[in-house]
């Protein structure tokens, strides 16, 4: 077998155990939290009985060990059950959600990942001259104000006193297309502001180390314009760190963002996952929890596939 | 001025914004090039626009906040304000609270009592069908009854339900049987939980199948939820939008903002601290009224120190309620007199004394009560009400002044309503009110109630309450709410410092506005009984 399949079956392995970590991590986590879901559920005018009565509908005198079996022995066949809040099926509203953050998600690094490094090769090729201080300056200031803050800029501005976009982002089945990347407007810029600078930075870092090596400067000597060396032949051989650094982000813009969610209303996972959380709704924290992991665990095989295959050394191991 | 002001063109401007041809801004601007004040203009606009009658269609947009993914369709679960605007889209009850605090009829075309106040016979309306194009019987009343009722009821509404003993159906009458005589029970049964369902919902408590002015066309929890108008609703005094949009938008600032850039007509619970400089912002308006909601510091009565009456005394006098209701609430609320009732209630006495911030008489009953100095402790969280942790150090400086030593743990607001509220004796919490004495008091105040938080338990009081329920004669009623009320004044474990407003945004689109006191958005009718204009 190619070494490189044993290397990715062998992650996968390591990624479903990881998985069954997460997820004894969070059913752990759920049951320490004070009060119980019948409490959250029926609020401060809950009589006893009806706290009592709905207990025992959903199941939560069964110990705790137990539960999560049950749980677990669902999940590994497809099942991941029914909310115990609102009885909705949880594969459902979770699949609305999780297709709602990757919409957000997609949008916002479409825009910020070729732009980032575009900026990066940019800095590079001016370092330390006026463009590459104006791209650090504005992308590290994007990147040190709070992004609920710079939400709230953008709502008052372009949305309350200009009136160019929503500043309620909420999309549906219903909308067109168009509709729906208006409506989203907002909340990508904000997004893209927040993970530009990362990216942009990493890119230059990793690229600038390479710019020492000699290959370099025999491809400058044998005549290549500034831009061209830095893209034909020092980027090829800084992706590694730079793709390390685009996944991490990614994985950031679909487990990270519940609080442009939340200033901008949109309906995706982040709200639906602390909802859940401080209704103690166990079963769909779990599933929120693991598709979570999921992606982290992914995005960072891709990543690790990525910089095998971008390096020769790696890709024919002797 | 007014003569000079030519009456025909300002006739026909009326007519004109009457039949919702030319929108607020251009009348008022119209209006001003005849010599019109734009305050002047804009009242003209509102009467012009009210006597020509509602305008049909359009679609009604709110922004709510207390909005969850994990809400249900179903009514016995609603429990906070977007189940509780949802509810009031789909579902009806027998009877409603109406702004007066009278009864109005809704799925009951008639209440009649006994004499003796212990059965009361609900004359069921004719010709009213569900959604499911079902038509209503008084079978699905007695059914919907039982839901909330019975022995597995998980429902919001069970504490309310349990004087009845006995409910039974004859022809379209559906009649209930009580173990004690109770002059409110129709109030009682206007309780938003109680919404009539198909059967009593028993097949599917969540189907969202009622017999209300809208039906259910979209239900996203914690996002949206989308009503078209029921083309056979019944009452066709109500209803005059098409559809009825209800976002779930939990951020202030961003239910301030949508309704700002028109996203929406009408938001809930705009921020005391900001309602003035929303006010001043173009195409809308700051409304408030005056509600039975309260904040409150609630001392457990069987517990030590707050046995002893005379520290509870100190207590109550070493807090600043006029200061609060200026800091806290911004001046959208008013004090509160240390009893759960206000004015906001029928049957309630205004002449009993306002008691108010008095250091020396604080200081005076504190050393009284022999309390050893230790601090006293006040737990408070910012789920407690809006402002609690700042109204607590409030109280913390002017209980210092009297020499109090009060001490404030500030608990998580995660599990609050479980682990501190009703367990804790000394906590910050809120009320929202009920639409009678009887019921407040019957709820919080009875010895033998759940949430008896202050752990009050008198049998003289008992006794009363109980006299007063079945007391038809209105001024002898008000005698014994008065009586009680001044004894839970004097003795309670309730701290009431404000009853908070109710401070909601509206834009100028929308018509037929009415301060209604009994609950949120109009009590949950803002959609019915408003219309949208250009």
């Amino acid at each position: 077998m190619h070494p490189i399949l044993i290397l990715v079956s062998q992650r996968i392995a390591l990624g479903l155990l990881l998985l069954f970590a997460a997820s004894v991590l969070i059913f752990a986590g759920t049951m320490i939290l004070p009060g119980d879901v019948a409490q959250s559920i029926l609020g401060q005018s809950a009589t006893p009985e009806a706290l009592a009565n709905l207990r025992a509908e959903l199941g939560l005198n069964e110990p705790p060990v137990t539960r999560y079996f049950n749980w677990l022995f669902g999940a590994m066949q497809g099942d991941l059950g029914v909310a115990l809040t609102n009885g909705q099926d949880i594969a459902d509203a979770l699949g609305r959600r999780l297709g709602n953050t990757l919409f957000l998600a997609f949008w916002a690094a479409v825009i910020a990942v070729p732009l980032a490094i575009f900026l990066g090769l940019l800095a590079v090729r001016y370092r330390n001259r006026w463009p590459d201080k104006l791209i650090s300056g504005v992308t590290l200031a994007s990147i040190s104000i709070p992004e609920f803050l710079i939400g709230y800029l953008l709502v008052y501005f372009v949305a309350v006193k200009l009136g160019w976009f929503s500043s309620v982002a909420m999309i549906n089945d219903s909308m067109s297309l168009g509709d729906k990347l208006s409506a989203i407007a907002l909340p990508v810029a904000v997004l893209v502001l927040v993970v530009l600078a990362h990216m942009m930075r990493m890119t230059r870092a990793a690229i600038l180390n390479v710019m020492q090596s000699a290959y370099i400067e025999t491809a400058e000597l044998k005549g290549l314009s500034g831009f061209n060396v830095i893209f034909r032949h020092a980027f090829p051989n800084a992706i590694s760190p730079i793709v390390n650094v685009v996944m991490l982000n990614l994985a950031y813009l679909v487990v990270g963002v519940v609080v442009v969610e939340v200033v901008f209303v949109y309906p995706g996972m982040g709200q639906f996952l602390v909802d859940h959380v401080s209704k103690r709704d166990v079963p769909v924290v779990q599933a929120c929890g693991l598709v979570f992991a999921a992606v982290y665990i992914g995005l960072n095989m891709v990543a690790d596939i990525v910089a095998i295959l971008s390096n020769p050394r790696l890709r024919h191991p002797k | 001025m007014a003569g000079k002001i030519d009456q025909n063109q300002l006739d026909y401007l009326k007519v004109r914004a009457g039949m919702g041809r030319i929108s607020r801004r251009e009348f008022i601007g119209r209006m001003g090039a005849l010599g019109v004040s734009a305050a002047m203009a804009g009242t003209f606009y509102a009467q012009a626009v009210h006597a020509a009658g509602p305008v049909k269609g359009g679609t009604m947009r709110m922004g709510v906040s207390g909005g969850e993914s994990t809400n249900s369709l179903d009514p016995a679960l609603a429990a906070s304000p977007v189940p509780y605007n949802v509810l009031n889209q789909f579902g009806e009850t027998l009877v409603n609270v109406d702004e007066t605090g009278g009864l109005e009829m809704r799925l009951a075309e008639s209440v009649e009592a006994s004499a003796d106040a212990k059965t009361w016979m609900f004359k069921i309306r004719s010709g009213v069908e569900f959604h499911n194009g079902k038509p209503l019987t008084a079978e699905d009343v007695m059914r919907t009854m039982e839901r909330h009722s019975n022995e597995d009821s998980k429902s919001g509404a069970l504490g309310i339900m349990r004087g009845i003993t006995s409910m039974k159906v004859e022809g379209d009458m559906f009649i209930v049987g009580l173990d004690t005589a109770n002059a409110d029970l129709p109030f009682l049964l206007g309780d938003y939980h109680l919404m009539i369902q198909p059967d009593g919902g028993f097949d599917n408590p969540a189907a969202g199948i009622g017999t209300g002015p809208y039906m259910v066309e979209a239900d996203e929890p914690g996002v949206r939820h989308l009503f078209k108008r029921n083309p056979n609703y019944w009452d066709s005094n109500l209803a005059h939008v098409d559809e009825v949009e209800i976002l779930a938008i939990n951020d202030t600032t961003a239910r301030m903002g949508a309704l700002q850039s028109g996203q929406v007509h009408i938001v809930n619970r705009v921020d005391p601290k900001v309602a003035a400089l929303l006010d001043r912002a173009p195409g809308l308006s700051v409304k408030s009224v005056a509600g039975p909601g309260h904040y409150v510091f609630i001392m457990h009565c069987d517990t030590e120190p707050f046995l002893n009456n005379d520290l509870r005394l100190a207590l109550k006098y070493a807090i600043d309620r006029e200061d609060m209701v200026d800091k806290i609430l911004r001046g959208y609320g008013s004090v509160g007199n240390d009893m759960p009732v206000n004015a906001a209630y029928p049957l309630f006495d205004e002449s009993i004394e306002q008691r108010a911030y008095d250091p020396e008489k604080a200081a005076e009953h504190y050393a009284k009560s022999g309390h050893d100095g230790s601090p006293i402790i006040l737990r408070v969280s910012d789920v407690a009400f809006p402002g609690a942790v700042e109204a607590a150090q409030l109280f913390e400086q002017t209980a210092k002044a009297a020499g109090i030593p009060l001490e404030l743990k500030r608990e998580p607001g995660d599990g609050y309503w479980s682990e501190v509220w009703n367990v804790q004796p000394f906590s910050a919490s809120y009320w929202g009110g009920r639409p009678v004495q009887d019921q407040m008091y019957s709820t919080a105040y009875l010895s033998t109630a759940d949430w008896n938080d202050t752990r009050f338990k008198r049998d003289d009081f008992d006794a009363l309450l109980l006299q007063a329920r079945g007391e038809l004669d209105e001024e002898k009623r008000k005698a014994l709410y008065s009586q009680m009320g001044t004894m839970i004044r004097d003795e309670g474990g309730l701290i009431c410092p404000m009853f908070n407003d109710f401070v909601e945004g509206v834009s100028d689109k929308v018509q037929g506005w009415v301060a209604d006191p009994t609950g949120e958005l109009m009590s949950g009718t803002a959609s019915h009984r408003c219309w949208l204009t250009a």
